[in-house]
């Protein structure tokens, strides 16, 4: 546990030392955001209507624009391997590493989200169910996405490669989070889109270290 | 198990094994597609639904189903590849993908085909369709995610990997588009089963999908083949280069 | 009984066999020297010998055991210098040294002692960016010191030293070998070592 917090307070302090990587992922979500209204046009129904589903795809986008970050840096300068021979679990190492990715590119998005929600015009009853299908949504992206993460280390092309891995895995999420704040603002019960998307947060939580251990055992041999 | 595996695993008598069946597949194929073709073009009645575009129904249909068998058949090699680290199961693993892409497109343009008269329009964001545009995108990212890779071995593995992801989430994305699918699109989706398919019609298609596996069979023989024989010319450069 | 062993490995890369066959066995404070060209797989040896890479066939055994079933106890049981220093240029020196060995385990009481061994005790809390190549390669070998492993596993480890502190890399090893630690190291230099073993690694 020791080892486990010792490895995440690192990574904090790296992204707190290179904010600006933070900074860049809240800009690339809100700029995404701001399209769709200059795309579909300023009509308020409209936007009310897609603003869950505008919100979520750019949270999709923001987290695999961001993903690359999760063991690129500790790949190239060799951190990784180094980790890798340490006396600890990887996978317990892989969940540290997830977790301090979340902290640092995703929470900031959901901070943000009712800002942006506030621009798209949401209705009052979607706020809660955003916050809290983007709060419950976003660890599924980030347990998902560490597995392509891992997986194209030392790859040609590397970020082209992981949206292409990784965004049909994303469809779930996208559906069920959606979904949920719809149900809230057509005041139907939300719960059962929050228990699947539960649902696959334990699932990504059993599974995704696993496999992203393996991946990175063969990215570092 | 590990024993008979790597018996059979050996590329040596993989391709002993593969000269013998290999003549077969392609007879195979062929008089299956003589015979499939005839019943599902001439010999089967037009639906009284549908007319004759029912027909594309078998087409469309075989390949759907080897779409998802190849897909299949790409997870258990990924797999085997993994645990017992033969090459041979990374191989088929590999040529499989793109002949499972390809039935993957053929199942979507088809579909497309068939949508145009029956709903009136090209593309529905029908259920079924849409799995079938994500199971594309599956098997586009792992032939990227293979030959991403300057290490041969390292794309192997790294492709192996993410087609078990992949694998464990296809039910998982199948059932998140069926439910979508229901929320937006109420009980008016056109559904293909049920009671109505009449024997005349289930002969071509059982037809057509024997010969679209026999093809596979074929296909797949031949790309083995040729990776295996590439691999040997490879080798020999090397040793060339070495000396 | 030997105490650190390798018996019959055999490492391939790609579709090349690298090295076939080979055996040695080490004693308490017994050092082994790499030698052979470009490629000819003294990087692929320690690598196998830390576990980060398998190989095809063959073992590595520590005191009778073969250290692949307890992979954790056996990465407690050495250090591995690569040819990446693993180090975060944001970070300062003494960072970047206490997280790797909270990771491992080793005498933080220890650090002031290395870091002067190594000449940088008065730039410990500077960033590690604006340190030079030779300085950054010291804050990597800082962790030989301050751990309490017994294997010490260097692959190129006098890479962009100076003679001075190649020198004293040397008197850190001797000292290491006469508290019966064990060194394994690859180089193209020549570091000095008393009565090291040398292996050979293109005959493989």
């Amino acid at each position: 546990m020791g080892k486990f917090l010792e490895i995440l307070k690192r990574d904090l302090r790296l992204a707190f030392h290179q904010g600006t990587d933070s900074l860049i992922v809240v800009a690339f979500f809100t700029l995404t955001i701001a399209l769709f209204p200059l795309g579909i046009g300023p009509d308020q129904e409209i936007l009310k209507e897609s603003s869950p589903a505008i919100i979520w795809v750019a949270a999709l986008l923001a987290s695999i624009l961001s993903l690359n970050r999760m063991f690129e840096t500790d790949y190239e300068d060799g951190s990784l391997e180094l980790l890798c021979v340490q006396p600890i679990t990887l996978e317990v190492a892989v969940i540290a590493k997830i977790l301090g990715h979340w902290l640092t590119t995703a929470l900031p998005l959901i901070v943000i989200s009712p800002i942006l929600g506030f621009f798209l015009n949401i209705p009052w009853e979607g706020y809660l169910g955003l916050l809290a299908s983007l709060t419950l949504g976003t660890p599924c992206l980030s347990l998902i996405g560490s597995v392509g993460a891992a997986l194209v280390l030392g790859a040609r092309r590397g970020t082209p490669l992981l949206a292409l891995l990784i965004l049909p895995l994303y469809i779930p999420v996208l559906i069920f989070g959606v979904s949920a704040v719809d149900a809230l603002i057509q005041g139907n019960s939300p719960q059962p889109h929050f228990f699947i998307i539960g649902g696959i947060l334990l699932g990504g939580l059993a599974l995704a270290p696993l496999a992203t251990a393996a991946a990175l055992r063969q990215a570092v041999e | 198990m590990n024993v008979w595996f790597s018996k059979f695993a050996n590329p040596n008598r993989f391709l002993k094994v593969s000269s013998v069946i290999e003549p077969w597949a392609t007879r195979f194929t062929f008089a299956l597609f003589g015979v499939g073709l005839c019943f599902s073009l001439f010999i089967s009645p037009p639906d009284y639904q549908q007319g004759e575009t029912v027909r594309i129904m078998y087409v469309h249909v075989p390949s759907a189903w080897m779409a998802l068998f190849c897909y299949t058949v790409m997870a258990i090699c990924s797999g085997s590849y993994l645990i017992w680290k033969h090459p041979l199961a990374s191989i088929i693993g590999k040529e499989t993908a793109p002949i499972g892409a390809c039935f993957t497109f053929l199942a979507l343009a088809t579909g497309s085909l068939w949508g145009q008269p029956m709903w009136g329009t090209w593309w529905v964001w029908d259920a079924r369709l849409t799995s079938m545009l994500v199971l594309l995108f599956l098997y586009l990212g792992y032939i990227a995610l293979q030959e991403a890779f300057d290490d041969r071995v390292r794309g192997s593995r790294a492709a192996a990997v993410i087609a078990l992801v992949g694998f464990l989430n296809v039910p998982i994305i199948k059932f998140s588009v069926d439910w979508w699918n229901t929320l937006h699109q109420p009980a008016s989706v056109f559904k293909m089963d049920g009671p109505s398919i009449h024997s005349s019609m289930l002969t071509p298609l059982f037809l057509m999908a024997l010969a679209f596996k026999a093809y596979y069979i074929w296909l797949l023989l031949v790309r083995v083949r040729s990776e295996l024989v590439a691999g040997k010319v490879t080798r020999w450069k090397q040793r060339k280069v070495a000396d | 009984m030997a105490l650190f062993e390798a018996r019959n490995l055999k490492c391939c890369r790609g579709d090349r066999t690298v090295f076939r066959g080979l055996s040695f066995c080490l004693e308490e404070g017994q050092a082994l020297v790499l030698k052979g060209r470009n490629g000819s797989g003294k990087s692929s040896l320690i690598r196998i010998l830390a576990g980060l890479l398998s190989p095809v066939s063959g073992d590595v055994i520590w005191e009778g055991e073969t250290v692949f079933n307890e992979p954790e106890e056996h990465f407690q049981r050495f250090q591995y210098i690569g040819h990446l220093n693993a180090i975060k240029p944001t970070l300062t020196i003494s960072e970047n040294i206490t997280y790797w060995v909270k990771l491992h385990g080793g005498k933080l009481a220890y650090l002031t002692k290395a870091l002067k061994k190594f000449d940088l005790e008065n730039v410990l809390d500077l960033p590690v960016r604006f340190l030079s190549a030779g300085q950054k390669r010291r804050v990597g070998l800082v962790r030989l010191i301050v751990s309490s492993s017994v294997i010490w596993l260097l692959d190129e480890p006098a890479t962009s030293l100076d003679n001075a502190m190649i020198e004293q890399l040397e008197n850190i090893i001797r000292d290491h070998r006469k508290e019966g630690g064990i060194v394994i190291l690859s180089t193209h230099q020549n570091l000095k070592l008393d009565d090291a073993i040398e292996l050979q690694l293109d005959s493989f």
